[in-house]
């Protein structure tokens, strides 16, 4: 029975260490900010610039809607600054045809890889597991650092690619060849290296999350009793590991093709602008996509399971009582883990890459949203019969059920071929994804970030303005992507500039099918909902900053009442986290458990933490 | 503050931090090289028949690579056992050949890149295509040593093809259509020949600074930290067989095939 409980080391040794463990030493900025190795830095590190990130993701976004609903119209405000800074492109303060692919491709790769990646499984992965599993650090704390430099350089990379002469890539975030190579702007090498920098990040981090949840459990702490979250990240992780690599293969061949001039991906035959390209040939466009999207699939997993694992631990706490089939939730989610790697193909119906490859694939991805469904059923069924404590954190996840469930159910066409072909790069597609990662996964960061603000900082967030943050995030968010379904089933293409005014019934008259005007007109419905939606977004920027100072402070180490080891805690946790070694001696939910006074049992107690030789 | 089962194992698990580490590394690294390997699959079977390059690579250079690379596992593996038992001299003389072998695998390789380098491929206004190294080139004329061929399907297939001739052609520029060196843009073959090779050669170089600094500057945690020493070879091992592993697959697809 020995395995159980093991000897844990100590990590706490003689008066030195505790002195350090304190902060008392005062470090100097650039080793406590910059170079610091404590995961919890290193999670606001990420954290902070990836919300940054976040909030540039959606300047562009503005901007591009600003261009979709008034195609050539200098931007107001923003234009002269545009022309200041990029030139050419932006004349006159306008977005021109070139610009606004560029915000395009770059809108999808901030989003995405610097942007919701870094904060769901980057930050709060690096904050929130090794306190939850009762680890004194990661496993790896200098490899934890080099990740973050790693990411931080990407992201500067792909930065920089703005102001380099022909802009950033133009090619959409999924850079199809041979249109990722005949563009000509070395935007595209740019945006490759910083992937490469990216995903020599992601593998850094994924290596360290996966190792740091096998090896650093507290004692006690079995893989049963593992907050849901905690799981949700070991799987993630275990995607940003084995999905990413063949992405980075391919970036490398792209890489080839756009600087050494290969043909990995350009086709025989291949002419650029009426003249044959000067190149080998010999090479499949099709590769590209199959090892973007292999990449590609998993990732949409990447985005939503940390999210779910939020939500979850959310609603635990404000449901006060146990998450309904937590065994589920973990299955769920392990399967999940496995099957993402088997639909990548369901982005390539149109393709024409044949009738039996996509029967395999309509499959599989019929199948995966059985798991999907059954973590949100679980979810939904634990408010079943709770006294629900309605607070920010608890709103943002409330918010989270109905919009990922509309995002999820959306994706069932898009799953079948035959509704695919119609659909694909249509609006609707746009509407589908944005609603599974902007009112759903984002709204769950923010219900995270709302929830473990107190641990960090020993304050709370303003509860009246996270309120006025959420309903108008809420509202807003269903003005902008609710019309995008209709544009999308009326035909209405994504990518378009000048947001489908050519195939609009006022310009081309005498034909069947064009964009009627109740269509185009949402472009401008979508544009002011976007704005607000900006707008809405101030209340919370300042919300954070201003309660770091002058929040209403905590009277607890856990003023939550929750559960998990993060809240057993000093608040903030010292380098170290730990006062004294947790015991684990029970599960991560129980909460209003019969025949125990008070609301809730943490997973240790050390009123009943066992002596090393109980067993 | 220190982290746990740096150098003790976990009972549960049986590993220390670094070896589960290095395991999900070599997965990942499984993956980044399968992506590449499926690419050269589908570029191969993609290729139209009779176009793809049989014979282009030298077997000597790449047999004898292979060695080099066989061997230097075995030093890796006996340097980790030298540390086992305490050897510090046998450590520093195995290692010592692991980089000798390592170096001598990455300077073979160089010769073979600088020999796809200096070989070209001249189409002539004539036709004709002539195929060979290349000599001198000046303004006035190219020299290369090879042979002329009217099919450029004769290029394709060599190992049917031996004692090819190797004439000094003298070409006058004027006669000249196109004029291409047997680098990564030549065609796929040479496009996924150098991307794996290359990536490949990275590897080695990155194995080569780890095993270097281990046997150099960092083999003074010898003394102060024995245990964790031991652990580092045996992680960095771990690499290297990767690495070769890697090898192993390159040589039949890329020389053998």
């Amino acid at each position: 029975m020995q395995a159980t409980v093991q000897e844990f080391p100590p990590y706490r040794e003689g008066e030195a260490h505790a002195h350090e463990a304190h902060g008392h030493h005062e470090q100097p900025f650039f080793t406590k900010y910059i170079f610091s190795t404590d995961h919890k830095v290193i999670g606001l590190q990420y954290g902070f610039v990836s919300l940054c990130f976040m909030l540039f993701g959606l300047f562009l976004m503005l901007m591009m809607r600003w261009q979709i609903a008034h195609p050539g119209v200098p931007v107001p405000l923003f234009g002269p600054l545009l022309e200041k800074v990029l030139g050419q492109p932006a004349a006159g303060g306008a977005i021109s045809a070139d610009l606004y692919n560029s915000f395009g491709a770059m809108h999808g790769t901030i989003m995405v890889f610097l942007g919701v990646v870094p904060l769901a499984f980057a930050a709060f992965g690096n904050y929130v597991v090794p306190l939850m599993i009762g680890a004194p650090d990661m496993a790896f704390p200098r490899i934890n650092m080099a990740s973050f430099h790693a990411f931080f350089l990407g992201g500067l990379v792909m930065l920089v690619s703005f102001f380099i002469p022909g802009g950033a890539a133009q090619a959409g975030w999924t850079s199809y060849s041979p249109l990722a190579t005949t563009i000509p702007t070395d935007g595209q090498a740019f945006w490759l290296v910083g992937m490469v920098l990216l995903i020599t990040s992601s593998l850094l981090g994924a290596v360290n999350f996966i190792a740091t949840i096998i090896q650093l459990r507290a004692p006690g702490m079995t893989w049963m009793r593992l907050p849901f979250f905690v799981w949700a990240q070991f799987v993630t992780a275990f995607l940003l590991l084995l999905a990413f690599p063949p992405l980075e293969a391919a970036g490398f061949m792209q890489l080839m093709d756009n600087v050494a001039g290969t043909s990995f991906f350009l086709p025989t035959g291949l002419a650029i602008g009426g003249h044959m390209a000067n190149v080998s040939g010999g090479g499949s466009p099709l590769l590209w996509q199959h090892l973007f999207w292999f990449l590609g699939h998993p990732e949409v997993y990447v985005l939503i399971l940390p999210a779910m694992g939020i939500v979850c631990e959310v609603i635990a706490n404000n449901t006060r009582k146990p998450i309904w089939g937590y065994k589920s939730l973990v299955y769920s989610t392990l399967v999940i883990g496995l099957l993402s790697f088997i639909v990548w193909a369901h982005h390539m119906y149109m393709t024409g890459m044949g009738q039996k490859i996509a029967t395999f694939f309509q499959a599989t991805t019929m199948i995966i949203s059985i798991p999907s469904v059954i973590i949100l059923t679980c979810l939904f069924l634990s408010l079943w019969g709770a006294s629900i404590r309605f607070n920010t954190p608890m709103m943002f996840a409330l918010g989270f059920l109905p919009m990922f469930g509309i995002g999820g159910l959306t994706g069932l066409p898009l799953g079948l071929a035959a509704t695919d072909l119609y659909l694909h790069d249509t609006y609707y597609i746009i509407a589908h994804f944005h609603y599974v990662v902007a009112p759903g996964t984002i709204f769950a960061l923010f219900a995270g970030i709302y929830f473990w603000f107190p641990k960090i900082t020993g304050r709370k967030l303003n509860e009246f303005w996270g309120r006025v943050h959420f309903w108008c995030s809420f509202i807003f968010m269903n003005v902008v992507f609710l019309p995008m379904f209709t544009q999308g089933a009326k035909g209405m293409l994504r990518r378009m500039s000048n947001g489908g005014a050519n195939y609009s019934a006022a310009q081309v008259h005498n034909a069947i099918d064009t964009l009627p005007g109740s269509v185009m007109e949402m472009n401008t419905w979508i544009l002011w909902g976007a704005v607000a939606l900006g707008l809405a977004q101030i209340p919370f920027i300042i919300n954070l900053f201003w309660s770091i100072k002058h929040g209403e402070p905590v009277e607890s180490d856990n003023p939550w009442g929750a559960t998990t080891l993060d809240w057993q805690t000093p608040t903030p946790p010292p380098h170290g986290n730990f006062a004294t070694e947790p015991h684990v001696v029970r599960g991560p939910y129980e909460y209003n458990a019969p025949g125990h006074e008070g609301s809730f049992l943490p997973q240790s107690d050390p009123a009943v933490t066992p002596t090393p030789h109980a067993h | 503050m220190d982290i746990p089962y740096t150098v003790q194992v976990r009972p549960d698990t049986g590993l220390y931090n670094a070896k589960v580490g290095i395991w999900l590394f070599l997965a990942s690294e499984m993956m980044l090289f399968g992506g590449l390997f499926s690419a050269y699959i589908l570029l191969r079977v993609g290729t139209p028949p009779g176009e793809w390059p049989h014979g282009w690579l030298d077997v000597r250079f790449g047999a004898f690579n292979t060695m080099l690379l066989a061997l230097s596992a075995i030093t890796t593996l006996l340097a980790w056992v030298a540390c086992k038992v305490g050897d510090f001299r046998k450590f520093k003389f195995f290692h010592a050949c692991t980089l000798i072998l390592a170096l001598s695998f990455l300077c073979v390789k160089m010769y073979e890149y600088h020999d796809k380098w200096i070989h070209y491929e001249i189409e002539l206004k004539d036709g004709r295509i002539a195929d060979g190294h290349l000599v001198s080139r000046t303004s006035d004329e190219v020299v290369i040593e090879g042979r002329y061929v009217t099919d450029k399907k004769d290029l394709y297939d060599l190992r049917a093809q031996k004692n090819l001739p190797h004439d000094e052609i003298r070409i006058a520029p004027s006669d000249i259509v196109k004029m291409q060196n047997y680098g990564p843009w030549h065609n796929t073959f040479t496009a996924i020949y150098f991307t794996l090779t290359g990536l490949h050669a990275l590897h080695i170089l990155g194995g080569c600074c780890v095993i270097g600094y281990l046997w150099g500057p960092g083999s003074k945690m010898w003394k102060t930290d024995h245990e964790r020493f031991t652990n580092r070879v045996e992680v960095s091992g771990l690499f290297w067989h990767f690495v070769d592993l890697v090898w192993i697959f390159l040589f039949p697809v890329l020389y053998l095939t």
